[in-house]
């Protein structure tokens, strides 16, 4: 853009309304992630939570955990699918969701801290 | 299952030193008692005569080294002085798990030749959630598992005493408490099932038997199931880590405690967001930090509990 100051007035139009579009769409699944597989999708272990509790994202997301605790952390899945390794303050955990459905998925150190990432 | 000794480790652990000072408990009409370790230790009591059948060790968190302790391997190392100091050496020494903070093969290294440091060469151990916690959960039974085929849970006998070590963390409930689950408990019924209501059993595991907390986990879903079994007999001991506290319970003939870790304490139940490490004031921490050995006092009817800290 920087290159061409004089910018059709119309393409800046089109632009704005496609966004408009993007954010209508959004809203309307309550999944703004939905629309394209989402780089950054990330879940914070923080205070024997993990936040957010549940998560949406489109299928082909990599969602990584984060631990801000003093105290390890895991991502333990109900079914199985994917299990993380001790993650000590700041370190992470990444799995890529490549199928739709609804995964649950605990702390094995504080069972108590449980999540769910819904994939669409 | 026995530790493989290792002289010049044990050598150059010797030069360690521990403090005197600390708590001891008796188990006189099923009420603990505190008596001043000082006072035990100059034999003035007939619990420090008594030779300890066992001592239990619990919570060693190598790989741990934040505020709360940023030295755990040594007081870990005062610990094992403390054991080796006793007057009568026991005949085993148990741990109730999180013998590592990360699972890692390195803190798996280090403790175990820290524990070869230990003038008693049986050691028996039950896994924690920390020591499972590697993703693909070998670490631990890759070390420790051959005493129970690598299922985690064994028995064994010891001075007329029999043992049960169990695994309450491996199939935890999402949301919930640890659990046993139906196969082990099938285990006990069956390892239990010809034994006199005379023999003396303890139990031991990592995380309560009991529920201390349930919203922070501290208890195990299906342990009714398991102390169902042990009611018909005289004398039960259950020992515990997995809280960093000591906080016991009498029921009956079955005595519930757990033991101080050897890294760093835990907050009482439901203070702060979380059992998380404990960051305690300078000079303090040795003293929230400990063992218990366990005493015949009445074979076989009863044994004793002693908790000795590290201060």
């Amino acid at each position: 853009m920087r290159d061409t100051p004089s910018t059709p007035v119309g393409l800046v139009t089109r632009l704005a309304a496609v966004a408009v579009g993007v954010l209508a769409l959004a809203g309307e699944r309550a999944t703004p992630l939905a629309a394209t597989p989402d780089p950054a999708a990330v879940v914070i272990a923080r205070g024997f939570m993990f936040a957010p509790v549940s998560l949406t994202v489109a299928a082909g997301s990599t969602v990584s955990w984060v631990n801000k605790d003093d105290e390890p952390h895991t991502v333990v899945s109900d079914s199985g699918l994917f299990r993380s390794g001790a993650m000590d303050t700041n370190q992470s955990f990444a799995f890529r969701f490549d199928r739709p459905g609804t995964y649950r998925y605990a702390c094995s150190i504080h069972p108590r801290m449980t999540g769910t990432i819904i994939v669409r | 299952m026995r530790t493989e000794a290792d002289e010049s480790r044990r050598r150059a652990l010797k030069c360690l030193a521990f403090g005197g000072a600390g708590t001891l408990f008796t188990l006189a009409g099923g009420v603990f008692t505190p008596i001043d370790l000082a006072v035990a230790a100059a034999g003035k009591t007939a619990g420090a005569a008594a030779k300890p059948l066992f001592v239990q060790i619990s919570d060693t968190h190598i790989g741990f080294s934040k505020d709360a302790n940023p030295d755990v391997a040594g007081t870990l190392g005062r610990t094992i002085d403390l054991v080796n100091a006793l007057p009568a050496q026991p005949a085993l020494i148990i741990h109730t798990g999180d013998i590592t903070h990360l699972s890692k093969p390195a803190e798996f290294d280090l403790a175990q030749r820290m524990f070869a440091g230990f003038r008693v060469p049986e050691l028996h151990t039950v896994p924690g959630e920390h020591d499972t916690s590697d993703a693909a959960v070998t670490e631990y039974f890759a070390r420790f598992g051959r005493a129970s085929g690598d299922r985690g849970y064994y028995s064994f006998d010891h001075g007329g005493v029999h043992f049960l070590a169990l695994v309450n963390v491996l199939e935890f409930k999402p949301g919930g408490l640890g659990a046993l689950g139906a196969e082990q408990l099938a285990f006990v019924a069956a390892d239990l099932a010809a034994r006199a209501a005379s023999t003396p059993i303890v139990v031991f595991a990592h995380m309560p038997l009991w529920t201390i907390y349930e919203p922070w986990g501290w208890g195990t879903a299906d342990a009714p199931q398991l102390t169902a079994q042990l009611r018909r007999f005289g004398s039960v001991t259950i020992l515990n880590g997995h809280i960093h506290q000591i906080v016991q319970k009498v029921e009956g003939n079955m005595t519930f405690h757990t033991a101080r870790s050897t890294a760093y304490p835990q907050p009482p139940a439901g203070e702060g967001p979380g059992p998380g490490p404990l960051k305690v004031g300078a000079g303090h921490l040795a003293k929230m930090l400990g063992i218990t050995s366990v005493s015949v006092v009445k074979h076989p009817r009863a044994l004793a509990l002693t908790d000795a800290t590290l201060a």
